[in-house]
């Protein structure tokens, strides 16, 4: 029977439509595929990036990474700075996209004015705000731009060393990629406040409901599945962030602004092990995943409750 | 009409793929040095006029960037003719292992060795893999020097007055208390880049060889010499006494080296550890700078401070390049007095042909006058485990922001190296 169905206009037809996905089918294995599946070998080989041979160790590299505390520790200062993220950042997009949603003055300025730190570069972010946690004095006056107000507002006492400082370094770090993405999660959610039909929210009305009532039993659980997204982002943007800590403070404050990609980076160019970068990788990814996996679990918990 | 387009098509696509026909009349080079891209490429079309042979010079900043970059097309095979190699000697010894780095001994040789002599020899010394090497390299030079640099203390003449300090402090006690003497007026002591973990290693290594003498610090390489012998320990108390006497800028432990030039250029340090580069720099930023250079104060006076120097920039050919010959001979006109010259004054830095020296500016001189005193990694015998060096560098950071002790910082550094003793026996 199958035999019958068989026509060569019909292959052709297949060969022709398949010629059209072609072209993006080899890009995506060329750069996407490849380099996975390489990555994957490379992590069983010690190789410094440069000679053609390479030897082969096995899980050694990755069982290494098990035991590496700096490895860890830049694992929860990722942490740290998505919890910030997921906190600070998210709490202010969302309330700024509740009060972009209603009925204000100048709605579409601050729409425009919420949306320009994520469009700025993060090295000129990082260098930027660099320039106002800087330290350093001139002729007994601050040039760092927050230790100067502090001063001048009669708060001498706060000023500090804000990025020197293993205390404050990794939360300067964190707030300053709160500032920068929360514009990303105030767009996401206005969007998704201005599909929430309006009929929902007079029908509340006509039952009764108050402002709080409407926000607790309408707005949010419409918005579950836009939180999650925006929430699933931001643990993505926050774990991998590293050109701002590259651009705050340099090489790094010992190990206390670590992140795991600067971790992948001193290791692939700074140390010279490419097999043991590539370890740190897909580790990394692995845990990644996890993560996206785990929200994915939580969101469709949600949605059925 | 359909056929004829997609016959149209087929044709673009495989003159696309067609290789593209070798230009063996244009050398190219990939360089790093923002500063010199104008000298650069004036030189190159003089180079042109001159010979017939095109100059392309293609810049890729910053360091570290390039570094990456050279780094990814040794792996991909697309080096150009003339490049540099930013690495530890290690890395310098695998590309000329993986034959991407041309032999150049027997052109240094050549006319009883005209090239080689014209060149200061500390400068060359960065690109010479000796007899015997730890490398395995084949004896021989590698590359080719265009500048040399050194790295020293400077200070600000006018900050000094202020300060009240009279002359320069010649030892590191007389070092603490210009420190001290300049924090009562107001004014931040030593600034560096020390946000940038070469220039911790490089202080930490200048003091280590004058505590220990070179011989013991080789020796701690080996692994003969634990972190926690007393003088290591002393090393590591250097920046303790700097931290606790305030002699340290405010917030130097992350700041990048261009952020400290500026510190220093703008006056708002007295001191700077910094290379002979960074004439360049404050000139560019504040011509009417007045500074001087000198050794770091030594601790011991018994032992000579070296500092780091020798070769600052130096480029290498590609081994494999069609165009080699022409390669060298570019870089052979580079390096004449001349050119040299002509670079030394547009760039404000330390010529590698000695015959040029007469030509650069009196601050240039007093990084010219210790040339003798300069030693580098990429010289020394031995270097030590690159994590072991970045376990040291953090831990040093560490006691500059009082969070740790130099005797905890020698435990935590040893540790380390025995651990990778014990690897690299397995």
């Amino acid at each position: 029977m199958r035999a019958n169905n068989f026509s060569w206009p019909k292959l052709q037809d297949h060969l022709k439509n398949f010629s059209f996905v072609l072209p993006a089918i080899l890009i995506f294995c060329i750069f996407y595929i490849y380099p996975f599946f390489d990555i994957f070998r490379l992590s069983f080989h010690e190789w410094n990036g440069i000679t053609p041979s390479m030897k082969y160790v096995g899980l050694q590299n990755l069982q290494e990474l098990m035991k590496d505390e700096v490895w860890w520790q830049a694992m929860g200062h990722a942490a740290y700075i998505t919890f910030i993220a997921l906190t600070f950042q998210n709490v202010l997009a969302f309330a700024l996209a509740l009060a972009c949603d209603r009925e204000i003055r100048m709605k579409r300025f601050y729409r425009v004015v919420f949306f320009i730190p994520p469009v700025l570069s993060e090295v000129v972010v990082g260098l930027i705000w660099q320039w106002i946690l800087y330290a350093g004095m001139q002729d007994g006056q601050h040039i760092g731009l927050l230790n100067y107000w502090l001063t001048q507002t009669g708060l001498p006492h706060l000023v500090h060393n804000w990025l020197s400082d293993p205390k404050t370094a990794l939360t300067c770090i964190a707030i300053v990629h709160s500032w920068k993405g929360f514009g990303w999660g105030f767009i996401m959610l206005l969007a998704g406040l201005q599909t929430i039909d309006r009929q929902l929210y007079e029908a509340a009305r006509v039952d009764g409901a108050g402002s709080w009532k409407l926000f607790t039993n309408v707005t949010i659980p419409m918005m579950v599945p836009v939180m999650l997204v925006v929430v699933i982002l931001t643990v993505l943007g926050s774990m991998q962030v590293f050109v701002l800590v590259l651009s705050m403070v340099g090489q790094g404050l010992g190990y206390h602004t670590e992140v795991p990609v600067t971790r992948i980076l001193s290791a692939m160019t700074g140390t010279n092990r490419f097999g043991y970068a590539c370890a740190m990788g897909i580790n990394f990814g692995v845990i990644l995943i996890m993560v996206s996996v785990a929200f994915k679990w939580l969101s469709n918990r949600m949605k059925q409750a | 009409m359909r056929r004829v387009v997609i016959l149209a098509l087929c044709l673009f696509l495989s003159f696309g793929c067609a290789p593209k026909k070798e230009d063996l009349n244009t050398i190219t080079i990939w360089h790093w040095m923002t500063d010199r891209q104008k000298a650069f490429e004036e030189l190159a079309v003089l180079y042109e006029q001159q010979t017939g042979v095109k100059v392309k010079i293609d810049l890729y900043a910053p360091s570290d960037a390039y570094s990456q970059r050279i780094v990814a097309s040794a792996q991909s095979r697309v080096l150009p003719d003339i490049y540099g190699i930013l690495d530890k000697k290690e890395i310098f010894a695998s590309f000329i292992q993986s034959g991407f780095v041309a032999d150049l001994t027997e052109e240094f040789q050549k006319e009883n060795g005209a090239w080689e002599r014209m060149l200061f020899p500390k400068a060359l010394d960065v690109n010479r893999f000796p007899e015997g090497n730890i490398y395995g390299v084949k004896a021989g030079i590698y590359g080719v020097p265009l500048d040399v640099t050194n790295i020293q203390m400077l200070y600000n003449k006018k900050l000094f007055q202020k300060a009240g300090i009279k002359e320069a402090p010649g030892t590191f006690q007389e070092f603490i208390e210009a420190g001290q003497a300049l924090k009562r007026v107001g004014i931040a002591g030593l600034v560096s880049g020390f946000g940038e973990m070469w220039l911790i290693d490089c202080f930490a290594s200048n003091y280590a060889f004058n505590i220990m003498g070179e011989e013991k610090v080789m020796a701690t390489y080996r692994g003969e010499v634990p972190y926690t012998d007393p003088d290591w320990v002393k090393v590591f108390g250097v920046f303790k006494e700097l931290r606790e006497k305030g002699v340290l800028a405010d917030g130097v432990v992350t700041k990048p080296n261009k952020y400290a030039e500026q510190d220093f250029a703008l006056g708002r340090a007295a001191f700077a550890f910094n290379g002979s580069w960074g004439v360049n720099v404050y000139g560019d930023m504040n011509p009417g700078l007045e500074y001087g250079a000198m050794l770091p104060p030594p601790v011991n006076p018994n032992l000579p401070m070296r500092i780091w120097g020798g070769a600052g920039s130096s480029l290498v050919v590609n081994n494999s390049s069609p165009r080699k010959d022409k390669a060298i001979a570019f870089l052979k006109w580079l390096t004449q007095k001349k050119q040299q010259a002509f670079l030394a004054r547009e760039t404000r830095n330390l010529p590698s042909n000695r015959e040029a020296l007469a030509s650069i500016p009196p601050i240039l001189s007093e990084f010219a006058g210790v040339m003798d005193f300069t030693t580098h990694p990429t010289i020394w015998p031995y270097n030590e485990n690159a994590l072991v060096t970045e376990k040291l560098d953090k831990g040093i950071q560490s006691i500059i922001i009082g969070e740790k002790t130099p005797e905890e910082v020698a435990r935590e550094v040893q540790q380390i190296k025995e651990r990778e003793l014990k690897k690299a026996k397995q």
